[in-house]
């Protein structure tokens, strides 16, 4: 069960590449929320995941509750922030 | 009737206070009578300060039937979710995806009335995967980004009758 | 029943995948948020079940409140996964930005 539970850690350090890709790559800063809240989202099954290899689940599992909390409250702030039609189209026409 | 509201404003406080404290325990996992005292304090401060936020509803008498027929409607909820899950799942992996889907917005209105029923149901089709609810009108007026056709079918039908079921509507 | 939490396990990992796939392979944000925004719930409801029944293999107060607070992950993470989503295809329309669409739509 511990090795199930290592293999998966490393599964989802490599599936996190693939949101990773979408928030450096783009197009727009909305595309760079969405790779970054799936990331964060993956992430806090990987500290439960460490968590459980550790075996001291209780503590890094407030880490990961605030981690949550964290992930949406960054979400929600950032995309009240980037709400400008100017900010989102400049970006798509120089190509980033 | 103004005996009733401050009635419900203490009815409102105390549930936070309930809430609040449940919660501390739960958190600290301690049962010392130190913690117990502190955590109570704190949620009593809580209360003062935010007792009016999380029970804004005008008061039901009937609150506690609300949520045990939210809770008979979860079920059927969950069962939705995972097979529309399932379904973009597929989509996700299938090999021609850009003939495969059909994203548009469609829109329609809606027969419920209060701010309760319309927020769950906007919720609901958001948590739906293949639907996401875009903006709600003050005359509850839908709008509702689809994937394809097969999940814009399923709008708005079912969910809304449960619903107006579970809001008594 | 560690066969059982295997199969719950395997079936989230399965949903983050198929999560991570389709935010690299859908053609604009609105449809990026379909499996961004679900599958992701999806998988971390799984994955955290499993690993709350993992926890509560041997019974006590301490695996207990873990495995209460694993629950409350996952109704936190049902009631804010919809708001952030929201928020998201909100900041998209209030850009006035189109969504995209099959050609034969396009008028």
């Amino acid at each position: 069960m511990e090795d199930l539970f290592f293999y998966s850690a490393l599964y989802l350090s490599i599936i996190m590449f693939l949101p990773l890709y979408r928030a450096v790559s783009g197009p727009t800063i909305l595309d760079r929320l969405v790779g970054v809240n799936a990331m964060g989202s993956k992430t806090t099954i990987l500290l439960i995941v460490v968590g459980l290899i550790y075996g001291r689940v209780d503590m890094f599992i407030d880490i990961a509750l605030a981690y949550a909390l964290l992930n949406f409250i960054a979400v929600l702030a950032a995309s009240r922030y980037f709400h400008k039609k100017k900010g989102i189209e400049d970006e798509e026409q120089s190509g980033l | 009737m103004c005996s009733m509201t401050t009635n419900w404003k203490l009815t409102s406080f105390r549930l936070t206070v309930l809430i609040v404290f449940g919660l501390w325990v739960l958190f600290s996992g301690r049962f010392d009578p130190f913690h117990l005292t502190a955590g109570f304090i704190c949620s009593i401060i809580v209360g003062l300060m935010s007792g009016d936020l999380m029970f804004t509803a005008s008061p039901t008498r009937d609150i506690l039937l609300l949520w045990m027929r939210l809770a008979g409607f979860l079920p059927w909820l969950f069962y939705q979710v995972f097979r529309a899950n399932v379904h973009v799942l597929y989509l996700a992996f299938h090999p021609r995806l850009a003939q495969r889907i059909d994203p548009h917005i469609i829109e329609f209105d809606s027969r419920l009335t209060s701010d309760y029923a319309r927020t769950t149901f906007a919720n609901c089709i958001t948590l739906t995967p293949g639907t996401i609810t875009v903006s709600v009108s003050a005359v509850g007026r839908f709008r509702v980004h689809c994937i394809d056709a097969q999940s814009a079918a399923a709008l708005p039908g079912d969910m809304e009758a449960r619903i107006a079921k579970v809001f008594g509507e | 029943m560690n066969e059982l939490i295997t199969i719950i396990w395997l079936g989230g990992l399965l949903f983050f995948t198929g999560g991570s796939i389709g935010i690299l392979r859908f053609p604009d944000f609105y449809a990026r948020l379909h499996p961004a925004g679900k599958l992701d719930t999806a998988g971390q409801f799984l994955a955290l079940s499993a690993v709350a029944l993992y926890v509560l293999q041997d019974l006590s107060l301490h695996t207990f409140l873990t495995a209460a607070k694993l629950i409350l992950i996952v109704i936190f993470v049902y009631i804010t996964g919809p708001t952030a989503t929201h928020a998201i295809v909100d900041a998209g329309v209030r850009a006035v930005i189109e969504p995209w669409v099959q050609p034969e739509r396009r008028t």
